[in-house]
């Protein structure tokens, strides 16, 4: 055997052995000392394979925005009733900024000290005074907008991988896209629309004062007190399905948030229904402690995203910092919004750009039609380069294996996702990857025709047709490769797998397949070539 | 065994009239249904929609489906039957989708369990792009395209000669054009995974077609003094059997993809039979001739 071909021998082995190695761990359970010495990589279904939800999020940042000057405003009037500024009308105008009405000029500079000094996020964009009314159009800086707007966004995605790593499902996907777009990938859920109740909540809890001063039938008619609004305790009747909305009155002001929730877990009541009961931090508990000690008698509504759960009456002053939330929830209802809550709540809320879900057994239906087109495809393929080509057609298909135990070793290695229309990948690549030999094959069979003997025409079909296949294969391969770029999901998949697979057909078809000509016309007197 | 003599000289060259007129009647109606239809049939990748399949465990007829799902008034709603004959599989497709948790897959849902039963169904697949994701994915398929198309271009014209290219270039239009009035004139939706099938088709046509070309840039050299037409003619004769070869495996399997990969898949399948087709007769037919009407047209400055 000359030196090359010994090489060359070597060099496959070689790529058969690492290969296998990239197998093993999807075709057998390994023992434990494996996953330390050897790969342990298993080939990654695809979420159309394996079944699972796709969810493509987008943060809401603006709400973030206007939510802080909401809070500024609040903040503000209160300062300003402190300090003894008068001013009549103080209200958010856009989504980053206010306006302020301060009714006497000559505060002019004190507001402005005390501007600087407090709310060092807000700057005057535009003063007019106009009949001893100054009014004021003020917005948040620029920097501060797009730090809130990062952190909406950053916050959020931490909150939702929280809430999903308590769900329990394995292997999740949840990534930052773009600006301000969340990507979740949810192998195997079960229960999707569970799964984006759950995601998406907002879950804002929130503890409002009831206004029962103010007659709530006016207040329905439209007749609102300013520091008061309409909220809605919307109830659905379990068992006939029938869904409640009973108004109340409460005062816009929030007493206190989730913000300073400490626990969250699922409790059952006499009647063993559940309910959720909280626990707060020390900062929490003393503010829980003096809005009871301040409202003994009035009632204290508790909200979740706007919506009243429940509004007991405060008997007494509540210490110790503890509450519940009740609302006809079932045991699972109550163990989501326990998650919900102890995750926290989305800085800003969510909206669904895309979805995409497959069942467990549309997925298990692709696999296995999957894996039957590419044995019949495949069958068909290899018999019919047997039938036209005889032994050569044996030694193609002999690279064509190859072919396939390369591809499935390259997708565990690079951890790259096997979807269906990477199975279809793969399947075109038993169809073109035999063209590389039919090229050879037929040149060959071309040289034979001149009279050539066996080796001179096989070294003439290699030679003749090697420029051939290299320029017919990047043609498809530039297509994979914009297609990898811009693809998603599952044409991705089928990019990666026809990339691999034609690259592999490269190797196989050319270098492998002349080693077993060059073994055999070395070894024995071969006067004729079955081809 | 042969399947093309090795002698075969079929006169290609002298048939470029016919095939030329063949091709453009098939062009032609392939346009002519793009523009009675206002253009490809977007799936809900590129419009934007929501799409729900649905499998009864017992025998439904897509009437009362329909029914059921009437009284949601939803606007574009249409129930198609999906999968083989008698699967109780209905695809279910709209363009409305909503931003909010509580999607419009629900609703329809919730319909349906409320006629038939929340036990007499299943739902498979749920798949909800909104206008702004469609957007993206249009843009994306765009560039795919664009880019996947240049990059072959740029390719073809550094390795061979204008004139080369012209072939290539009407081919690949030819074939997406064909491709594209087949699921026009089939009523197949345009999505993610057809643009996929549709460049594969492109990469595959022009491969074919480099393939023949290689072979007659090797014969100007060895027999630079015969005619063209000739050459050319040769060329094609000589890589023939190749080229029905390699369309032949290339069919085996997709052809197998098609009637057993199952219908997520199907039209992707059916994409790539219609292309490899359209793709391997225009390689044989129109990319190698038009270099003969190109060189009468615009002579190659060097003598022969």
């Amino acid at each position: 055997m000359d030196k090359s071909l010994k090489w060359r021998v070597i060099l496959i082995v070689v790529v058969i052995a690492i290969s296998c190695l990239y197998l093993i761990p999807s075709a057998a359970k390994l023992p434990s000392w494996w996953g330390s010495t050897f790969p342990s990589e298993k080939i990654a279904l695809g979420l159309d394979l394996q079944g699972g939800m796709h969810l493509l999020l987008e943060v809401e940042a603006e709400k973030a925005l206007s939510n802080t000057v909401d809070r500024l405003v609040s903040d503000l009037s209160d300062v300003l009733l402190n300090e003894r500024i008068p001013f009549d009308r103080i209200e958010r105008v856009a989504s980053d900024k206010l306006l302020l009405e301060v009714l006497n000029p000559t505060f002019k500079e004190q507001f402005s000290a005390l501007l600087t000094d407090r709310f060092p996020n807000l700057e005057k964009l535009k003063v007019d005074e106009k009949e001893g009314i100054v009014t004021y159009t003020l917005g948040l800086r620029a920097e501060d907008k797009e730090y809130l707007r990062k952190f909406a966004v950053d916050q959020g995605l931490e909150t939702i991988r929280n809430r999903i790593d308590e769900f329990g499902v394995s292997e999740p996907t949840v990534q930052k896209q773009g600006r301000d777009r969340i990507l979740i990938q949810l192998p195997g859920v079960k229960d999707p629309k569970r799964a984006i109740d759950l995601i998406g909540k907002t879950a804002l809890l929130e503890f409002k004062i009831v206004n029962d001063e103010y007659d709530i039938n006016s207040a329905l008619k439209g007749e609102i007190p300013s520091d008061s609004e309409l909220l809605y305790s919307k109830r659905e009747d379990k068992t006939t399905g029938e869904s409640t909305k009973k108004p109340f009155l409460v005062k816009k002001r929030t007493s206190l948030t989730g913000e300073h929730l400490q626990t969250a877990r699922v409790s059952f009541n006499q009647f063993n229904e559940p309910y959720v009961s909280i626990g707060f931090d020390s900062m929490g508990s003393k503010l829980f402690e003096r809005i009871t000690r301040d409202n003994v008698k009035k009632r204290l509504a508790i909200i979740l995203d706007n919506n009243v759960y429940s509004a007991p009456v405060i008997r007494e002053r509540i210490a110790g910092g503890r509450a519940s939330i009740e609302g006809s929830f079932t045991t699972e209802e109550a163990r989501d919004l326990a998650i919900v809550l102890r995750a926290g709540s989305l800085p800003a809320p969510v909206t669904i750009l895309e979805q995409r879900t497959v069942g467990p057994s549309l997925g298990q239906d692709s696999i296995r039609q999957g894996i039957k087109s590419i044995l019949i495809g495949g069958a068909a393929v290899v018999l019919f380069m047997m039938i036209y080509y005889h032994l050569s057609g044996a030694v193609a298909n002999f690279a064509l294996c190859l072919n396939m135990l390369i591809i499935f070793a390259a997708l565990a290695a690079f951890r790259a996702t096997l979807t269906l229309p990477g199975i279809a990948g793969i399947l075109l690549t038993i169809g073109m990857a035999v063209d590389a030999n039919v090229l050879i094959f037929e040149r060959t069979r071309e040289e034979l025709r001149t009279g050539k003997t066996p080796r001179a025409s096989i070294e003439g079909g290699y030679a003749k047709a090697l420029v051939t296949i290299l320029d017919a294969n990047i043609t498809t391969l530039i297509a994979a490769l914009f297609l990898f770029q811009f693809g998603t999901g599952p044409v991705k998949g089928f990019a990666v797998t026809l990339t691999i697979g034609l690259t592999a057909s490269l190797f196989t078809a050319i270098v492998c397949t002349r080693v077993v000509y060059d073994y055999f016309l070395s070894r024995m007197r071969i006067k004729k070539l079955s081809i | 065994m042969e399947l093309i003599k090795p002698n075969s000289n079929i006169n290609f060259v002298g048939r470029i009239k016919t095939a030329l007129i063949f091709s453009l009647v098939l062009i032609g109606i392939s346009l002519l249904s793009l523009l009675i239809k206002g253009g490809p049939r977007y799936g809900i990748d590129f419009e934007g929609g929501t799409l729900v399949q649905v499998k009864f465990f017992n025998a439904v007829d897509i009437g009362s489906v329909r029914t059921a799902l009437d009284s949601l008034a939803i606007e574009g709603l249409s129930v198609q039957e999906f999968g083989e004959k008698d699967a109780q599989e209905y695809l279910i497709s709209m363009k409305k989708t909503t931003g909010e948790l509580q999607g419009v897959e629900d609703t329809v849902k919730g319909a349906l369990t409320d006629t038939f039963g929340s036990d007499a169904l299943e739902v498979r697949r749920v798949e909800m792009v909104g206008p702004k994701v469609g957007k993206d994915l249009r843009k994306k398929g765009m560039l795919a395209v664009t880019f996947s198309i240049l990059g072959m271009l740029i390719y073809i014209w550094w390795r061979f000669e204008l004139r080369f290219g012209v072939g290539a270039i009407f081919c690949l239009i030819h074939d997406v054009c064909i491709t594209l009035g087949a699921l026009s004139l089939t009523n197949k939706p345009v999505d993610l995974p057809i643009i996929a099938a549709l460049l594969t088709v492109v990469g595959y046509s022009v491969n074919d077609t480099i393939i023949i070309s290689d072979r007659i840039r090797e014969n100007l050299k060895k027999m630079g003094r015969g005619r063209l037409p000739d050459i050319v003619n040769k060329s094609i004769n000589q890589t023939l059997s190749r080229t029905c070869i390699t369309a032949g495996t290339t069919l085996m399997v997709v052809v197998a993809l098609y009637f057993l990969g199952g219908e997520v898949i199907h039209d992707f399948a059916f994409t790539l039979i219609v292309g490899i087709v359209a793709g391997t007769y225009s390689s044989i037919f129109i990319a190698s001739p038009l270099l003969i009407v190109w060189e009468k047209l615009f002579p190659h400055k060097k003598k022969r």
